[in-house]
């Protein structure tokens, strides 16, 4: 078969992957001659540490970005698990493992909600999860009272805090996370139809697919990443945070794209996630460590987000 | 030597993997009208994004009015009055038929738009045109034939000097087609230029003075259209001689398997048929007759609001795509880019999508499995592409349809609905379908087919209902079979 020819076609795609990686290694290069503290294995492990709960969500809004949706309520999903796992390991005195498999439970449900709400009355996912970040924003309030969830058993601590070896056990929970989500993505029939209904839903629905479905399936898988993410957030700092994942949204969208996931659906890999994250874990590391400010790290993450949706862009047209 | 209009020299566009025009050179001749021709993926396509500066060529030049440039653009070809007629339509549904006549232009004041003077404009470029187009409908509510009238309409209002039409009776009825030629003729006769692109033979034969054939990305042949016979034009454009138009099939008419009765949904009612294995059915009708609608509510698109499907004798329930797939029937619907393929989706994708889930084990999709099953799907049906992971978007209208078609060959359909399957397919391709089609109704298929090309619903039909707004107006046999018959009933003309 010829492959030459269909490598050409790809060289679009390449190009941008290496560009990407480029950047993340040249922070890398930049980072490591600014400061002697930067260019350390313990360095490097924070970094991974940091960024674990990050990747793990943007794993769950790829799914639904690849399926030709989008989530922002997720970071109201990561604080509504985080008040309600605390509650339950705390108030009703459950122990750690019940405790997270209902965290996990009310994450799962509330994608589910997600999904239903937007298939079910054609709302746009970007309007339909707004109002239920909203919402769940809110109830995480009303359920404790606006009040911080403290004295978690001992035994949850690992989640966030633990380590296998010098490994922390976020970054062994995101390794396998993403090592399951391109195994499912890339071999499995529930990947491909991702892929088939965010890039045309209707073609999709017209090959007998039950596009509905797939859609909600991609919310729920969110919710339930959203809940991972909310779980170990909670006990890294070992507390229920009604506030734990204000704002978290734009973090992840930010490392999706930056990293290349299409918002316009039907693209996007698990490697271009593990860019994005790190760039931009990379970044807030090696700039707290440099000293600058966390507002000046914020005009550094949104002129890497800029330039990276118009390298797409500028690509995009030259193409045509 | 006569002046020519526009002069592309010795044109070379190249994309990887293929050379779609290949030190082409044409020249148009002011007030004529010259068809191209020649099978998808020839290089006509190619050619109009060239002349309207949609793409750059690799080498060569451009000739407008004396004038040479080394590519266009499209700012610069829509200043030298060349306008293009793409089969997608450029209109904003949104808005009225007058707005989308003068976007662009500044009609009015500095800061007012004046909609009155628009609408008195785009009057009379319609009454000029002899069209009935209230200039304040809305885009959206026309049909898509008014819509190509008002693509026209929109280019005479730039002064139009080159005018290129890509496959523009592709979505017409015959008596639109009519009206459409008689346009043609009317704007020729004002000194415009056209570029014709079309399939039909009929038409080009009509309306062309000269003819230019063109051959996987090369430039065949110019003629005045009277020095060359159909015969002849057809064996330049396929490179091999075509004996007959439509093969001949062995009668194998076997036992009822869909039965369909008093269906009823939006756009058409009661609708009743049987259908036996080993049958082609054609459903006859001008455009909006209620053909694409049954043939949606048959395969679950849209919604049934009363009537029952039978499928080898047993009722059954479609409510949707799904359902319909699952009892073995398949649509190719008549939206090739929209509905039939996934054009951002590799070849491979697109084929096993409607089957990825049975060839997989523990929800793992068996590789192995797949590609044999594309692999013969590649041969049985000639698809051209260098590697499956070629994305559908990259292939030419009559792979793309291919890649339809083995989509459902690649499932187990028993009851197969084409819905306009050879619509701006070339010659070559078409004669693919026709052969696939009859070998399919030989295994014992059964086929439905909406066509809007009269002599391809006679040739390949056993059977044809006519339908007429929404209702049935009678079934035909084949021994029946006259174009005059059918009009008539697709009209309503009672003898």
């Amino acid at each position: 078969m010829n492959t030459k020819a269909s490598t050409k076609i790809n060289a679009r795609a390449v190009i941008r992957e290496s560009a990407v990686f480029l950047v993340l290694l040249v922070i890398i290069v930049m980072f490591s001659c600014l400061s002697p503290q930067f260019f350390k294995f313990s360095n490097f492990v924070t970094i991974l540490r940091q960024v674990s709960i990050l990747a793990i969500v943007s794993v769950g809004m790829t799914v639904v970005l690849i399926s030709g949706g989008i989530d922002l309520s997720v970071g109201s999903i990561v604080s509504v698990v985080s008040v309600l796992t605390s509650m339950a390991a705390v108030n009703l005195g459950l122990p750690a493992g019940a405790a997270i498999i209902t965290g996990l439970l009310i994450g799962m449900l509330m994608g589910l909600l997600n999904g239903t709400l937007i298939t079910a009355t054609g709302m746009p996912p970007m309007i339909g999860t707004l109002a239920t970040q909203i919402a769940f924003r809110g109830l995480g309030f009303i359920v404790c009272d606006g009040a911080s969830i403290y004295h978690l058993p001992e035994s949850f601590k690992v989640f966030g805090q633990g380590y296998a070896g010098p490994i922390p056990v976020p970054v062994i929970i995101m390794a396998v996370v993403l090592l399951l989500s391109a195994f499912v993505l890339g071999k499995t029939y529930i990947g491909r139809h991702f892929y088939a209904v965010g890039s045309n839903a209707e073609a999709a629905r017209l090959c007998g697919l039950d596009t509905k479905r797939i859609q909600i399936l991609a919310y729920t898988v969110c919710g339930f990443l959203s809940a991972v993410g909310g779980i170990i957030m909670t006990s890294r700092v070992n507390s229920g945070q009604p506030k734990a994942g204000d704002g978290y949204e734009m973090d992840v969208l930010t490392a999706c794209v930056v990293g290349g996931i299409s918002i316009n659906g039907g693209e996007g890999k698990v490697r271009h996630i593990i860019v994005g994250v790190l760039i931009i874990g990379v970044l807030s590391n090696g700039l707290t460590i440099v000293g600058v400010n966390e507002y000046w790290q914020q005009v550094a993450k949104g002129i890497i987000l800029a330039a990276a949706v118009a390298f797409d862009s500028i690509q995009k047209k030259n193409k045509a | 030597m006569e002046q020519y209009i526009l002069e592309l020299k010795k044109i070379t566009k190249k994309y990887p993997g293929v050379t779609a025009l290949d030190q082409v050179s044409l020249g148009l001749k002011k007030g004529e009208v010259h068809a191209l021709m020649g099978e998808n993926g020839a290089g006509k396509s190619t050619m109009i994004k060239v002349i309207s500066g949609a793409i750059t060529p690799d080498e060569g030049e451009i000739v407008v009015e004396g004038e040479a440039y080394a590519h266009m653009t499209p700012a610069l070809s829509k200043k030298l009055g060349i306008e293009v007629i793409y089969q997608e339509f450029n209109l904003l549904p949104n808005l009225s038929v007058a707005e989308n006549m003068f976007m662009g232009e500044r009609v009015g004041g500095k800061i007012l738009a004046d909609f009155g003077q628009m609408e008195r404009r785009a009057a009379e470029v319609f009454e000029r045109m002899k069209i009935d187009i209230n200039p304040k409908t809305l885009v959206r509510d026309l049909s898509v034939a008014y819509m190509q009238m008002v693509e026209i309409a929109k280019s005479i209002v730039k002064n139009v000097k080159i005018l290129i039409m890509d496959e523009p009776t592709a979505p017409l009825t015959s008596d639109e087609v009519d009206i459409l030629l008689e346009l043609v003729e009317k704007l020729k006769q004002d000194g415009v230029t056209i570029v014709y692109v079309s399939h039909r033979m009929d038409e080009i034969y009509r309306v062309a003075d000269r003819l230019s054939v063109f051959r996987d990305g090369k430039w065949i042949s110019t003629n005045l259209v009277e020095e060359i016979s159909r015969h002849d034009l057809v064996c330049e454009m396929v490179g091999r001689e075509i004996t007959e138009t439509y093969p001949e099939r062995r009668k194998c008419k076997g036992e009822t398997i869909l039965e369909v009765r008093n269906l009823t949904g939006k756009g058409a009612k009661n609708i009743s048929f049987d259908l036996k294995k080993g049958e082609i059915l054609g459903l006859a009708g001008l455009v909006g007759a209620g053909r694409t609608e049954t043939a949606r509510m048959i395969f679950g698109a849209d919604p049934i609001e009363s009537g029952s499907i039978f499928m080898k004798g047993k009722e059954i329930t479609i409510k949707s795509p799904r359902d319909a797939v699952k009892n073995g029937i398949c649509l190719v619907p008549e939206d090739r880019k929209q509905h039939g393929v996934i054009l951002s989706l590799s070849i491979r994708d697109n084929i096993t999508l409607p089957i990825v889930k049975a060839i997989s084990k523990l929800g793992i999709v068996d590789r192995k499995r797949e590609d044999g099953i594309l692999e013969q799907q590649k041969d049985d049906l000639r698809i051209k592409t260098p590697s499956f992971s070629q994305k559908a978007g990259n292939l030419s209208g009559g792979n793309q349809q291919k890649v339809v078609l083995s989509k459902w060959l690649a499932s187990d359909a028993q009851v197969l609905i084409f819905d306009e399957p050879t619509r701006g397919i070339d010659v070559g391709a078409k004669q693919e379908i026709y052969f696939l089609m009859n070998r399919l109704v030989e295994a014992g298929k059964a086929i439905i087919m909406i066509s809007s090309e009269m002599e391809e619903l006679i040739g390949m039909s056993d059977r044809i209902i006519v339908l007429y707004e929404g209702e049935q107006k009678g079934e035909i046999e084949k021994e029946q079979f006259s174009q005059e018959l059918i009009m008539e009933r697709a009209s309503n003309i009672v003898r």
